[in-house]
């Protein structure tokens, strides 16, 4: 009280750092969508992409010589390019709403079995054969299942307006379990070519993606960020607390339903289509936050190019690691992202000094 | 701060929770220019009727008012912008800085005229509660009792002209405990409403207008320091003699615990 101020540096989330980690991102981002239509068994000079990319479009005159690999270009590689990216910068949106609403680092679409809960909706779907009426039945099939699990996690890990760890994870366990049997009951029931089809699809992969299931993929995404989008400031609010959100004005259980719901619709979309790709809503808005601190606003536009990074690179690890095999994409997340859940564990241990 | 206080009206409020009555028909009128300490035993509902002030808890029967609103059916946008809520519980869910912290308390003026006065808003706050220098911390690192001074100048910085204050001074040291009191004061001075829960009597004896005295659920006394704050009168509901002196320096009661035969000599 005593002391004056002339001035007071405001620190609103490093908006330096927000820049410079927004246009790497971007420029990874492209680098490896350029790369990754490059590489393969039928291998395309990285030269060739864009030129490729504009021949098919008309823009340019096609050329006889290129027409072999402008099909693979524009027919294989880039819809699972652009699946990837979308995919994974709708877990990593899904991660970081769900790290806010749940007030705390550890939720993630598949540590606490929205996931699960959503592929119990796809694998009902495969089984009962009505996924093949159109693109959209596994994706709605999803939301549905994936929207009941993360309500149902919501309402049994929380109390006191915040969610304790143990409790989030022991949640996440319950569900994982109960979703689990679940899809083992689909797969049991599935006749042999289903039954294959749950099995390589629950691992996680972007193989075979199609032109139909990114524009299916796309608009919902979209929708899914610019919702997103919309809740950045209020769920920095709730960082303080259900109470103290709401004597800033915070219409909560509002914000709680909207959010549960783009949460839902993100994972589902992204579950339909590629299975469960674990982790990358954990790991994701976990290393942007130490980048460019907490602010929900930079944090949801980082993680979202950052998703779409992470699981492009993967995919093209995945599908190359091993000549003439296409590693699950899923194992790859699991495999780098299950230690890193480990270690931030412990260390969210140590800080708080217990399992809080 | 030009911000008008608002008279906060609470009639008959009752509230239960988890099937007990923490509250049994209080009523409590303040109005703008007065510094109202809330006083009581634990578990006598002071802070439960804070919350029900703040709008926080469902009433059984009775209302609250603030200015011409209704606490229970006003929009939370509408309330935000009327009074600022210091709560008890000073955690963040991520490492915030201290100054994004406090600048959280402008979210009910965006995109209105007042906007403008956010950096300046901040800068005050900052400066009002002695945080100023912590500005660039994220809000894990700093000690209980900066944190708190922190969502002190979070209250500040909402410059709704009513402050609802639930122990500010729990985790602070003597010098900063008074200087919490004296800007709450000056800003009860300037017109401002203030509503404050306090555990310690010779504070609020020296910088309260009027004090509250709750004790099971009831308003047992409600009145000006030296009204209230009797000797047989706290000795009864805190359930432990005291003897009440005026402070030396100012006049002010001092309430003293009796404690011939508990200590050394």
């Amino acid at each position: 009280m005593l002391q004056r101020t002339t001035s007071v540096p405001r620190t609103r989330a490093r908006p330096g750092r927000v820049t410079l980690a927004t246009l790497v991102l971007v420029a990874v981002l492209a680098v490896s969508a350029v790369l990754a239509a490059a590489v393969g068994q039928y291998p395309i000079p990285t030269g060739e992409v864009v030129p490729g990319v504009l021949r098919t479009l008309h823009l340019v005159p096609s050329d006889p010589a290129h027409l072999l690999a402008d099909r693979v270009l524009t027919g294989v590689r880039l819809p699972r390019v652009a699946l990837a990216v979308l995919v994974g910068a709708a877990l990593a949106a899904a991660g970081t709403l769900m790290q806010a609403v749940f007030a705390n680092p550890l939720a993630d679409p598949s540590v606490v079995g929205v996931s699960s809960g959503a592929a119990l909706g796809a694998s009902f779907g495969v089984v009962s054969g009505i996924a093949t009426v159109g693109t959209w039945t596994t994706p709605a099939l999803a939301f549905g299942t994936g929207l009941a699990t993360t309500l149902a996690v919501y309402l049994l890990s929380r109390s006191g307006g915040r969610t304790e760890v143990v409790t989030l994870v022991l949640t996440g366990i319950a569900v994982n379990a109960f979703a689990g049997a679940g899809i083992a009951l689909m797969t049991f029931l599935a006749d042999q070519q289903a039954r294959e089809q749950i099995v390589f699809w629950q691992l996680g992969s972007v193989n075979g993606a199609l032109w139909s299931e990114v524009l299916v993929a796309l608009p919902v995404i979209a929708v899914g960020l610019a919702g997103s989008a919309t809740l950045t400031r209020s769920l920095d609010l709730l960082a303080l607390g259900e109470r103290p959100a709401r004597h800033l004005g915070v219409d909560v259980e509002r914000l709680r339903v909207v959010a549960i719901v783009l949460v839902a619709l993100l994972v589902g979309i992204g579950v339909a289509f590629t299975g469960i790709v674990a982790f990358v809503g954990l790991v994701v808005p976990h290393l942007m936050r130490m980048l460019i601190g907490p602010a929900h606003g930079p944090l949801l536009l980082t993680s979202t190019l950052g998703g779409g990074a992470l699981v492009l690179v993967a995919d093209t690890v995945a599908r190359s690691l091993v000549p003439n095999a296409d590693l699950p994409l899923g194992l790859l997340t699991s495999l780098v992202g299950g230690p890193f859940f480990f270690w931030l564990l412990r260390r969210t241990r140590r800080r708080s000094g217990g399992w809080a | 701060m030009t911000a008008a206080g608002s008279t906060v009206r609470a009639e008959g409020v009752t509230v239960e929770l988890g099937g007990r009555t923490v509250l049994d028909a209080v009523s409590l009128r303040v109005e703008p220019g007065e510094l109202v300490a809330v006083i009581g035993p634990n578990g006598a509902g002071k802070s439960t009727l804070l919350a029900a002030l703040a709008g926080d808890v469902p009433l059984q029967a009775g209302s609250v008012r603030l200015g011409g609103l209704d606490v229970a059916s006003s929009p939370p946008r509408d309330l935000a912008r009327l009074r600022a809520v210091m709560p008890q519980d000073h955690t963040i869910a991520f490492p915030f800085p201290v100054a994004d912290v406090v600048g959280m308390a402008r979210a009910p003026w965006a995109r209105t005229p007042h906007e403008d006065e956010d950096d300046d808003a901040v800068a005050a706050a900052l400066a009002a509660a002695g945080v100023t220098h912590l500005a660039d911390r994220p809000m894990p690192s700093l000690s209980g009792g900066e944190r708190a001074r922190v969502t002190f100048a979070r209250a500040l910085a909402q410059r709704t002209g009513t402050l609802l204050l639930d122990e500010p001074t729990a985790s602070l040291d003597i010098g900063h405990q008074e200087d919490v009191l004296t800007e709450s004061r000056r800003l009860a001075d300037d017109g401002w409403t203030v509503v404050v829960v306090l555990h310690d009597l010779t504070l609020a004896a020296a910088y309260a207008d009027r004090i509250a005295l709750l004790a099971d659920g009831r308003l047992v006394a409600v009145g000006e320091p030296d009204e209230v704050l009797t000797a047989d009168r706290v000795s009864e509901v805190y359930g432990h003699p005291v003897v009440v002196v005026p402070d030396p320096l100012t006049g002010a009661a001092l309430i003293v615990p009796d404690r011939r035969g508990r200590v050394r000599r």
